[in-house]
């Protein structure tokens, strides 16, 4: 019997992470819900939106950074929102300025408003520039093995298929594709965007991902600190039954118990 | 002179800063980020970056998102 993988930790842009599960800062209903849930999902890596300042707002209200200070989280700007290639690199230059100089970004620019599919020429060309400028790019793909294979070669730190469309919920729709992307990767992969509940991300981890990114799922969820925990709990689930090497499919039944020593 | 502060015009005394028009805005103090006609300015900039006539200037900030 070969040996099952050990297991290793997280490591994007050679930092070490312990958490495989990283949140989205959107859709909360307070800043106040935003800190306990990403704390009860135990999230270390967390997406923030850059945005216009809203001019003549009180000054002393709370900001997203301050409940979620930068010392402590590892702040992942992300160009959500962006359509052309150059919207995205001017968001992420933005976003470096703004964090003191940290060059880890989310790349993701989309190309339609009824699917939030990502335009995946748009994306290549903005993850080629941001590269040139030295930025450390984890980008948001199509489930597609070799635009992902693609991405890793011209050095992104991380490749990010969806499960399915942005906020839908509908969960791993191409494990086959996902699976394949996982075999293939020299770089780590995290599902980001579709997941619903907590057994679809535990079926990302199975299928060997390396983390889940969510944010809906959560945000949106009845009592949304329960679903993050619910959401931790499934991502070390899934974790653990990918290294443990689950039983192959069979169609046919075996018994649980022995055969042997029976008196009837 | 006028200029356009994140997509609203806005009153601007001749020879006004970056900074200077943060301290106005009372965004002086506060984590944001700035460019000006399309181009970032870096903080180092800031104080001696001045503005011009029509300036398009945008004030950026981390707000949640996925």
């Amino acid at each position: 019997m070969s040996p099952l993988p050990e297991d290793k930790p997280l490591v994007i842009a050679g930092q070490t992470y312990r958490s495989r599960l990283l949140t989205g800062t959107g859709k909360y209903a307070d800043l106040e819900q935003t800190r306990l849930a990403t704390e009860a999902a135990g999230a270390e890596i967390v997406t923030v939106a850059i945005r216009r300042s809203n001019i003549g707002q009180d000054p002393k209200e709370p900001n997203l950074l301050d409940v979620l200070p930068p010392e402590r989280y590892t702040i992942l700007p992300n160009t959500a929102g962006c359509f052309t290639a150059e919207d995205a690199v001017r968001t992420c230059r933005l976003a470096r300025e703004l964090l003191d100089g940290k060059k880890l970004v989310k790349l993701e620019v989309l190309g339609d408003q009824k699917t939030l599919f990502p335009d995946m020429t748009q994306t290549l060309a903005a993850a080629e520039t941001l590269i040139a400028e030295d930025f450390d790019v984890m980008v948001y793909t199509n489930d597609d093995p070799i635009l992902a294979r693609r991405f890793a070669e011209m050095g992104c730190v991380a490749v990010m298929p969806l499960a399915a469309p942005i906020g839908s919920g509908l969960g791993i729709q191409n494990r086959w594709n996902i699976l394949t992307i996982v075999e293939e990767a020299s770089v780590p992969i995290l599902v980001d965007a579709g997941v619903g509940t907590a057994s679809d991300a535990a079926i990302a981890m199975e299928l060997g991902c390396d983390g889940v990114l969510m944010n809906t799922a959560i945000a949106g969820a009845r009592d949304p600190v329960r679903m993050a925990r619910a959401m931790k709990l499934a991502i070390e689930a899934g974790r653990e039954a990918y290294l443990s090497g689950r039983i192959p499919r069979k169609r046919f039944a075996s018994a649980s118990s022995p055969l042997d020593g029976m008196f009837f | 002179m006028e200029i356009i502060v994140n997509g609203n015009p806005r009153a601007c005394a001749d020879g006004q800063t970056v900074s200077g028009l943060l301290d106005e805005l009372g965004l002086g103090e506060k984590r944001v980020a700035v460019e000006r006609n399309g181009e970032l300015v870096p903080k180092s900039l800031h104080a001696e970056q001045q503005l011009g006539e029509g300036d398009q200037i945008e004030i950026v900030h981390a707000i949640g998102g996925g």
